[in-house]
């Protein structure tokens, strides 16, 4: 499999030579406080390959802009057909770490692998369209791609957002512009999707709505997906992997994993940490009054 | 019988409109007006310049607006003012500088107004030469690099995400610009040449549906603006190339306010 590596090879160099001698993960003593959530010890960092057969996998990012840094020795991997959802506080560095995986933001330090077959299709979080620019939502996704109306026609009922096919991109709802924005990036035929809070201004039904869409063209298509999300149980329950960032990986793993992970507990609270537990379980089993399983009742009634 | 003086006049004013339309429009798009209104003050400079090393003035003036986008890009790298005001600093800075060099390179006997005005009526075949194969040279590149430089003005992130090379493109068509106000500097002078380029565009803006449609529209609206310019300045021996812009910022405003009593209304 063809790999392109990007970033150079004395960044790698540099990435390699730290992971050896510090054998961890942070640039603060053990036990010392990193950050305002994640007061704790890793334990020793044990340095893995990056993953080649990944359709991006990057070790070891450092990203500080200002003096401040926003991404610390973070590992990540993208896999083809999972959806990897990337959660954590405001200001933790998820979108700059999406930017960094896009090629938009330059770390300064660290290795990015991209497969050679790689294509991204990209919703961003903001879109903020040009009132001066005119342009109709057909023409928008068709620019640069090569499908005919009837192949938009297709992407924008998928997303259910047939109607404004021949409206001006300025003149339609944000809610739209986002369906919009999603079926351009599902006109690529991507192998890997990522979405940056996808839901925002979508109301409530609309969001759960938009990951069954999602999971269900991952399903029917293949692609990796990589989300990210502010928002805890809807989001944990779609995904394949959740990867909790706070500068640094705090934790990472499939959603029931994660959801135990003390460090969740910590960056979300104990309610958050609950009601995925609750969301999560629901279907096998209930508990009873002490915590004690309850067989499933569903289907008696 | 036009008189040759009026005839190259007309080729020129009217070469430019239609160069002028898919540029304008793109510096619209990208909210680039003030970055070009710098580029082209900068650019009296390269008047200055050529004065100072003998050398042609086309190709002056176009190295020292390459220049001159240089610097504002790389100025604005720094967070600290936003980049009108960085904008507004350079061109007054540079125009001040530009005047000050002009006269003194050139000697008192310069005529600054020329060049702060253009003088369309002193077009030689020479320039025309310029004119025309600069201008080909312009439409040319902006053809080819079309598909890209409309996704970055649509959303600038999305397109390098997708792949788009950015940096080029934007280079690319920064250089494009540079070569617009060399060929024009001095038909349009350095004060008016960006009206050239952004007002037919804004009286385009109201009646386009598609980006295309509102550069050929925009370039209509050049020639047309063009022409009355020219025959009133003919008939009221007012500058030419003030009477153009005069005619071109009317239809503007008269095309902006139709569109705001529409949406009132």
């Amino acid at each position: 499999m063809l790999a392109k590596k990007v970033g150079s090879t004395a960044l790698q160099a540099q990435g390699d030579a730290r992971g050896a001698t510090h054998g961890h993960a942070h640039s603060h003593a053990p036990g010392e406080a990193c950050g305002a959530a994640c007061g704790h010890d890793h334990g020793p960092r044990v340095p893995t390959p990056v993953d080649r057969a990944a359709l991006v996998s990057a070790r070891g990012l450092v990203l500080s802009r200002g003096g401040r840094t926003i991404l610390d020795h973070v590992d990540i991997d993208l896999p083809q057909g999972e959806i990897v959802t990337l959660i954590g506080p405001n200001g933790a560095g998820k979108t700059t770490l999406v930017r960094a995986l896009l090629g938009l933001e330059r770390p300064d330090a660290g290795e990015i692998v991209r497969r050679g077959d790689l294509v991204i299709g990209y919703a961003p979080q903001r879109f903020d369209v040009d009132a001066a620019l005119p342009m109709t939502v057909e023409r928008f996704l068709r620019l640069g791609l090569a499908g005919n109306r009837a192949a938009v026609a297709e992407a924008l009922a998928e997303v259910g957002a047939s109607r404004v096919i021949d409206s001006q991109l300025v003149a339609i709802s944000g809610g739209e512009l986002q369906r919009v924005v999603l079926a351009r990036a599902l006109l690529r035929r991507p192998n890997l999707l990522v979405l940056d809070e996808p839901v925002r201004g979508v109301d409530y039904a609309g969001e759960a709505e938009l990951y069954t869409l999602i999971g269900k063209l991952r399903s029917a298509r293949g692609f990796g997906v990589l989300l990210v999300s502010h928002d805890l149980h809807v989001v944990m329950a779609a995904s394949d992997r959740v990867v909790c960032l706070n500068r640094h990986v705090c934790c990472s793993g499939v959603p029931t994993t994660v959801a135990q992970h003390p460090e969740y507990t910590r960056l979300f609270g104990a309610d958050a940490a609950r009601a995925f537990a609750v969301y999560e379980h629901h279907h096998d089993h209930r508990h009873d009054l002490a915590g004690a399983p309850l067989p499933d009742e569903k289907g008696k009634g | 019988m036009l008189e040759p003086f009026l005839l190259r006049a007309l080729a020129a004013a009217l070469a430019l409109a239609i160069v002028a339309a898919p540029l304008g429009a793109l510096v619209v798009w990208q909210r680039m007006a003030y970055f070009g209104e710098t580029m082209a003050q900068a650019s009296l400079l390269g008047v200055a310049l050529s004065f100072a090393i003998g050398q042609s003035l086309t190709l002056s003036v176009l190295a020292v607006a390459i220049v001159a986008a240089l610097v504002i890009l790389l100025l604005s790298e720094q967070r600290l003012l936003p980049l009108d005001s960085i904008l507004g600093l350079l061109h007054h800075g540079s125009l001040a500088a530009g005047v000050i060099a002009t006269a003194a390179l050139a000697g008192p006997s310069v005529d600054l107004l020329g060049y702060l005005f253009g003088d369309i009526f002193a077009v030689t075949d020479a320039d025309l030469a310029w004119i025309y194969g600069g201008g080909a040279l312009v439409l040319g590149v902006l053809w080819l690099v079309w598909q890209p430089l409309l996704r970055l003005a649509v959303h600038r992130e999305l397109a390098i995400a997708e792949g788009v090379p950015g940096r080029a493109v934007k280079g690319v068509f920064m250089l494009m610009l540079a070569t617009t106000i060399a060929i024009a500097i001095k038909i349009l002078g350095a004060l008016l040449v960006i009206a050239f380029l952004i007002v037919p565009a804004a009286a385009a803006r109201p009646f386009a549906r598609t980006p295309e449609r509102m550069v050929l529209l925009s370039a209509a609206i050049s020639v047309v603006g063009v022409l009355i310019g020219l025959e009133v300045s003919a008939r009221s021996d007012a500058p030419g190339g003030p009477a153009i812009v005069l005619v071109l910022a009317v239809m503007a405003l008269t095309s902006l306010s139709l569109a705001a009593a529409r949406r009132s209304g």
